[in-house]
């Protein structure tokens, strides 16, 4: 009722302005109205009809202030009414600037929805009334430090976008702090800022830059999407910010939401094209093509391209996007892959993209516009799909234009016949404009495919006799370059369009046909000259273009007849002389003075037949597209084919990769705290893994597969009845494991110092020593390799060149060897990775470090321990697994320990040092438990230890693997009792 | 990204304007009118254009056109796709997208849309999140409001964003636990003058609407899923478990959506349900012209077919058309020059058939081209691809759902290529 009240109020108020005039201004009362509407009954709006006639500018002032009244009563309804009226205002693009200090007071209330609409209001107005908006900032300040991290994340947005130049400090100082905030919305909300702030203040980049550095070290998908944006806008030329976080971004990729998945990978398609090599020399065809399983056999075979393991890594994680709802996910994966992916397998994009033509006619347009560009380089991708480009009575023009386009391009000798069959329904489609296009591109097939040719000559002067004049001028200019491209016997053709001349009446066709019998005169010399007659006639009635070939035909039949045109041509030459249009007065000058002999004219007249009868080459008919691929696909740039502001060029591939491994992440020093490896659970990083596992299903299919199909090992039956994170998990293949272990939740097995050994000493080595370690990190290149590190030093006085792994023992061993070292300076190392397979055995590698001048045989001997992966499960799973394991497969002993030693957290401790196995949480104290599985060949490894009275222990460990169980007892055992 | 957004109407009046940056003027919408001024119809308006400062993308969808001004190097399907997913939020908060709901409820959009972007980027675009913080209107909650001054923006704070499935909103909850699956495919065709197939394929597409407590985790398993050539996920299913097993694993969002969209494999042979005799002919002289068409059932697996609709664009000199149909009725739209035969079922004993004579204008020439049919039909309890889903399961909850599945058959781009008078 009091709403209703006041209302009335206003409609007096309302009234006395339409007393003092009687202007009408209906937006203004429509936009008044429509608001009540809503809560009023029709008969009580009936009086509003009765305001119509206002003079606007006092209407709004009344308005307003009315507006204001309500913002100061003390109901929070009317506030609310109030603003939802001034939002509307903002939305039809009124001004509402007046009301600022009115608005503004409310920026603190508590009604959510309240302030959410001053929020829209103040990021609207604040640019305008700055001193004002200062008032506000208070709020916000205070607000950032609020419990609730939605609040905080609000209260930044909003800070951030009022676009005013003096609270830039403040600004600044609340990135940063939310950049460190622990809830990764509001640092997400921080990335976002970040960009704000650039625009607002350039001259914060170097600080903003600091604060991208970080966030883009964050594990959360949450934040990866935005940050990268941040990046892209504010320092995309910073590639070195990257390299550390590459790994991470390509396996959080089908985790992050869409927009940012779309981001990421444009970001990462520049980054590759930066960082790798050309993936598409032609000798290296096959090498990649096997590159999975020779890397299994192990390189036997000398091969001059190997793909980066991350750039294989980029192109693995993105493929399950093609399956991706959004079509822009879609898109930026097809262009990625078009980009980076050797030549063989880009054709994977091709399914995707033509489903994308089933989408919105928009989609469609951009979609059609990247296969034509794709489509003139590699025929083959599109041709299977060509019905799907089959041009449909309700297409768009624009559609209609690109697929016809498309058409074009994929036409080649097998398929010509049905393309041409398919165009001439085109040709009698209603839509001229599209008509006429089908003709050009009848032309482009007929110079393209030389068979076709004149099938097409005779088709095109068929149409002639068609009813419609712009089909007819259309074919009239293709076949005036057809007949350019083949000057033979066509005189036929020429007559027969010369007889339809009087007929024709669209300007460029008249052209053409002028300009074909003056090209042809001596082909048609009777008919030549009746022709340059008529046009004598009607000289003065045609358009500019005709004329100028009139001009043209008369100059060249002055040279070839003069006997029969010379007046014809003079008279011409006069009109020409007097014409309106300088263009034409220039060409009849020029003309007359070149083929006239006078004393004026110079040496040029004795070769006005060579000018003006010189062979010409034919006109190239080409696709509009031929000069688009300059520009990245999928990007404004290419749509508009010119360059938008922003647009990123895409480097060449360089010709040597620039170092590898700054990619590389140390990964036991960033899971080597123990905070971190213990809160396996902590609230934060749960949510996180729980979502990052469930993706990294999708993530890791391909892999999974692959592996399953070349091994064929017999996996563990994994139960589904319950996908609980962690079961999931341990599906999970090496790749993405390393990830998850970079985010804490599953507890790690790095403890400690790493043990290093001695592969080759500088004494023997000649100067050249090698160390090596175990990360305990999944090996890149292949799941069932074990990951080795090795650091190779120079010390000697000069350097060593071409480092690399030659001949190795057994012949069979399958070793992902490192990219040779071009060169390595005197007191300078190198650590490089490496793969190894060891089939789950402790017989040792052997092979060959070669320099360029010298050999040296070494070996690598695993201990057992580092022969198995942590491996995730429950402690019901654990039991379970152990039930399973019994008798043959059980393996134990009773050990005695110190009692300082006897803490679980000491055992866990020593048996890590030992064995690369994954604790597994237990309910009770006396037990500790490990689980592990032998890298190759995947088989469980469990590792349990029950604690006695008097510092006695029962040791048990269960496998399938016998012979690592005993070695695996013997050195546990060890470690803990000499502990 | 995006800087700012104009809705536009179909005669050109800019109805509401957002911007998620600095204030761009309405003006630059005039490159939009010039362009828009030349194209015959508001389809053929190119979707990226160029304006000296800015560049405008723009869709067009239920009559209205979103434009939306950027102003450096961003791929256009990025914006395209937000703009299409703005006007699918709008459906789904609204019923409808069109220029009345949207003024009708203008500060609920301004609100969306200030959620949907931060700094023209996209920031919560799934619409359970956006509707635990905007609520959609209904009847009963603004006349609730309008007396205790309550509000349409939720009053807790979204908690979809956070979970680790941030397509579905915790504490769902609801007393008749649900889930139905309409499998719905099209058919694409083109049948040319003789009535062979030019061209067909099967598109499909499976929606989702589930009603289910708490966090539910379904598999959805097909019996034939070889049928399925290539496809598209909901961001929910896990696309591992597909590769694997062909099997749909995942944790529904609460309430509609799409789970997939497939296309079967061009292998299998498309069934086309009808056959349509027709006849259509132009006089030379007179200016008349005469029509003849009879429809019957083809291969339809022994359904009926429904909804059975022909649409035909007639050249522009047919002024009016004089005609008898011996099932359902026609009309002819004379400034659009579209005849709509709408027949309804397909009765195999009496087929339906629709003739008569048409009448031109005088003194011109008759047609080139004569017209195509555009065919519509509808099939129910019918996947045409042969497509079935064998079983539901659900783990992670307690309860017993009531599962339901449905089929439908629609013509998509069903277009019959017409006789020429050649």
């Amino acid at each position: 009722m009091l709403l209703l009240l006041h209302w009335f109020g206003q409609y007096s108020c309302c009234l006395a302005g339409c007393i003092v005039s009687l202007h009408v201004d209906p937006v203004i009362c429509e936009a008044h109205t429509g608001v009540l509407y809503t809560e009023l009954s029709p008969q009580e709006c009936l009086p509003s009809l009765v305001l119509i006639p206002t003079r606007p500018r006092l209407f709004s002032v009344c308005r307003n202030e009315d507006l204001k009244e309500m913002l100061e009563s003390s109901k929070e309804s009317l506030k609310l009414e109030a603003m939802k009226r001034i939002v509307g205002l903002i939305a039809k693009g009124k001004n509402a600037s007046e009301l600022f200090p009115a608005v503004v007071k409310n920026v603190a209330s508590k009604n959510i929805e309240l302030k959410k609409l001053v929020y829209v209001y103040l990021v609207r107005y604040a640019e305008e009334q700055q001193d004002l908006a200062l008032l506000s900032i208070s709020t916000f300040q205070r607000a950032l430090k609020d419990p609730n991290q939605f609040i905080r994340a609000s209260a930044l947005r909003v800070l951030s976008s009022i676009r005013v130049p003096i609270i830039v400090p403040i600004m600044m100082l609340a990135i940063k702090e939310a950049a460190a905030d622990l809830s990764p919305y509001v640092r997400k909300t921080s990335a976002h800022a970040i960009q704000k702030l650039f625009s607002l203040d350039a001259d914060q980049k170097e600080q903003l830059i600091e604060v991208i550095e970080k966030l883009l070290k964050d594990k959360s998908t949450l934040v990866a999407g935005s940050v990268v944006m941040a990046f892209e806008e504010v320092c995309p030329d910073r590639i070195d910010l990257i390299h550390k976080n590459y790994r991470k971004l390509c396996n959080l990729l089908v985790d992050v939401e869409e927009w940012g998945q779309v981001v990421i990978i444009s970001m990462l398609t520049r980054y590759a094209r930066t960082q790798f090599t050309s993936p598409w020399k032609e000798n290296n065809e096959k090498a990649f093509y096997e590159s999975d399983s020779e890397e299994k056999k192990g390189h036997t075979e000398e091969k001059p391209y190997i793909m980066d393991p991350d750039h294989r890594l980029l192109l693995r994680n993105t493929k399950p996007l093609l399956q991706s709802r959004n079509t822009a996910v879609v898109m930026s994966v097809a262009q990625l892959y078009w980009h980076l992916a050797p030549k063989h397998e880009v054709s994977i994009v091709t399914k995707s993209l033509v489903r994308l033509l089933r989408s919105h006619r928009e989609v469609q347009y951009i979609v059609l516009q990247n296969i034509a560009t794709m489509s003139i380089q590699r025929k083959g991708m599109f041709e299977p799909f060509m019905k799907s480009f089959y041009v449909r009575s309700t297409d768009a023009t624009h559609i209609k234009t690109l697929k016809l386009e498309i058409l074009t391009n994929l036409a080649n000798e097998a398929n010509i016949s049905t393309i041409l069959r398919e165009f001439q329904t085109y040709v009698k489609s209603q839509d001229k404009a599209f008509a006429a296009a089908t003709i050009q591109a009848i032309g482009r097939c007929a110079t393209n495919i030389s068979e076709v040719t004149d099938t097409c000559l005779n088709g095109l002067v068929l149409l002639l006799s068609n009813r419609d004049e712009t089909v007819v001028a259309e074919s009239v200019v293709v076949i005036k370059k057809l007949l350019q491209t083949q000057p033979t016997q066509h005189s036929e053709i020429i007559k027969h369009m010369a007889k339809l001349f009087d007929n024709i009446t669209v300007p460029m066709a008249r052209a053409s046909i002028l300009w074909l019998i003056g090209e042809y005169c001596e082909r048609v010399p009777k008919i030549a000259p009746d022709v340059l007659r008529k046009m004598a006639k009607s000289f003065t009635a045609e358009e500019d273009i005709v004329k100028l070939q009139t001009v043209n035909l008369a100059a060249k039949l002055y040279l070839t007849n003069s006997k029969q045109t010379k007046l014809l041509t003079q008279y011409i030459l006069n009109l020409g002389k007097y014409d309106q249009n300088y263009d034409i007065r220039d060409r009849t000058r020029f003309i007359r003075q070149l083929i006239v002999p006078s004393e004026k004219s110079g040496a040029l007249n004795k070769y006005a037949r060579r000018i003006l009868l010189a062979p010409k080459p034919a006109p190239v008919l080409e696709s509009s597209f031929k000069d688009r691929d300059r520009f990245q696909l999928g990007t404004l740039s290419h749509s508009l084919n010119s360059k938008a502001t922003g647009y990123q060029e895409l480097s060449d591939w360089p010709a040597v990769a620039p170092d590898q491994s700054v990619r590389n992440v140390e990964i036991i020093e960033a899971s080597g705290s123990d905070s971190e490896e213990e809160s396996s659970e902590s609230e934060k990083t749960s949510s996180d893994s729980g979502k990052s596992s469930s993706g990294s299903e999708q993530s890791s299919s391909e892999s999974e597969l692959e592996q399953k199909k070349k091994k064929k090992t017999k996996k563990v039956p994994q139960k589904k009845s319950k996908p609980t994170a962690a079961d999931r998990y341990s599906e999970i293949p090496a790749v993405y494991r390393c990830v998850c272990l970079l985010e804490g939740p599953v507890t790690t097995s790095s403890f400690g110092p790493v043990k290093t050994y001695e592969l080759l000493h500088h004494m023997t080595g000649k100067g050249l020593a090698a160390k090596y370690h175990f990360p305990r990190q999944p090996c890149l290149y292949q799941p069932s390799m074990v990951a080795v590190q090795v650091i190779l030093s120079n010390s000697s006085d000069h350097s060593l060149e071409e480092i690399h792994i030659g001949d190795r023992s057994p012949a069979s061993l399958s070793i992902h060897c490192f990219n040779t070292i071009e060169r390595l300076e005197p007191e300078a190392s190198v650590t490089v990775s490496m793969g190894i397979d060891f089939s789950d055995s402790t017989q040792a590698a052997n092979f060959q470090l070669c320099t360029k001048e010298d050999q040296f045989s070494v070996s690598i001997q695993p201990a057992v321990g580092e022969l198995l992966m942590p491996s995730s499960m429950t402690e019901q799973d654990f039991c379970k697994e152990q039930g399973k394991l019994q008798g043959m497969n059980e393996t134990s002993a009773t050990i005695t320990m110190e009692t300082a030693n006897a803490s679980s957290q000491a055992i866990s401790k020593q048996v890590l040092s030992v064995a690369n196995v994954g604790v597994v949480s237990s309910s009770q104290n006396n037990f500790s438990r490990f689980a592990g599985r032998t890298v190759s060949s995947g088989a469980l490894v469990l590792v349990s230890l029950e604690l006695k009275e008097s510092s006695t222990a029962l040791l048990t460990i269960n496998t399938e693997k016998t012979v690592m169980a005993s070695m695996l007892l013997r050195d546990i055992k060890q470690a803990l009792t000499q502990a | 990204m995006i800087h700012s957004l104009f809705l536009i109407n179909h005669s050109g009046d800019i109805f509401l304007e957002k911007h998620w940056k600095s204030v761009i003027s309405r003006s630059v919408c005039d490159y939009f009118f010039e362009v828009k001024e030349k194209a015959v119809d508001p389809e053929n308006v190119p979707p990226v254009l160029q304006t000296p400062h800015h560049y405008l993308i723009s869709i067009y969808r239920g009559k209205l056109f979103f434009l939306s001004v950027v102003q450096t190097e961003v791929p256009p399907l990025f914006v395209i796709e937000f703009l299409h997913r703005v006007a699918d939020t709008f459906q789904d908060y609204f019923g409808e997208c069109s220029e009345g709901v949207i003024k009708d409820n203008l500060v609920t959009v301004y609100e969306l849309l200030e959620e949907m972007l931060d700094n023209g980027f996209p920031l919560a675009t799934e619409s359970n999140v956006l509707k635990e913080m905007i609520r959609p209107p209904n009847i009963l909650r603004s006349v609730v409001n309008t007396l205790t001054g309550g509000s349409n923006v939720g009053d807790t704070l979204p908690t979809g964003q956070l979970s680790n499935v941030p397509w579905r909103r915790a504490g769902v909850k609801y007393t008749n636990n649900e889930a139905y699956f309409d499998v719905v495919e099209e058919i694409d065709a083109i049948l040319d003058k003789s009535g062979t197939t030019v061209f067909a394929e099967i598109q499909g597409v499976v929606e989702a609407c589930v009603r289910l407590t708490g966090m539910p985790d379904l598999t959805l398993s097909f019996m034939n899923p070889r049928l399925l050539d290539d496809m598209s996920f909901h961001p929910c299913v896990r696309f591992k478990r597909w590769e694997s097993e062909r099997v749909l694993s995942f944790i529904p969002p609460d309430g509609n959506f799409t789970l997939m969209t497939y296309h079967v494999s061009s292998q299998n042979l498309v069934a086309i349900p009808v056959y349509v005799k027709q006849n259509i002919n132009f006089f030379e002289t007179g200016s008349c012209g005469r029509l003849d068409i009879t429809i019957g059932p083809k291969q339809n697996m022994g359904k009926t077919v429904e909804g059975l609709m022909v649409t035909i664009h007639m050249p522009k000199v047919v002024l009016s058309a004089n005609l008898t149909a011996t099932q359902g009725n026609y009309t002819y739209d004379l400034t659009t020059k579209v005849l709509v035969w709408d027949i309804g079922k397909l009765n195999p004993q009496k087929l339906p058939n629709l003739r008569g004579s048409l009448s031109m204008q005088a003194g011109a020439p008759k047609p080139e081209e004569n017209p195509s049919l555009n065919i519509d039909l509808k099939i129910q309890q019918l996947a045409i691809s042969g497509l079935k889903v064998s079983r539901l399961d659900m783990y992670g909850e307690k309860y017993k759902p009531f599962k339901g599945v449905k089929y439908l058959t629609k013509a998509g781009k069903f277009q019959r290529l017409s006789l020429s008078f050649l």
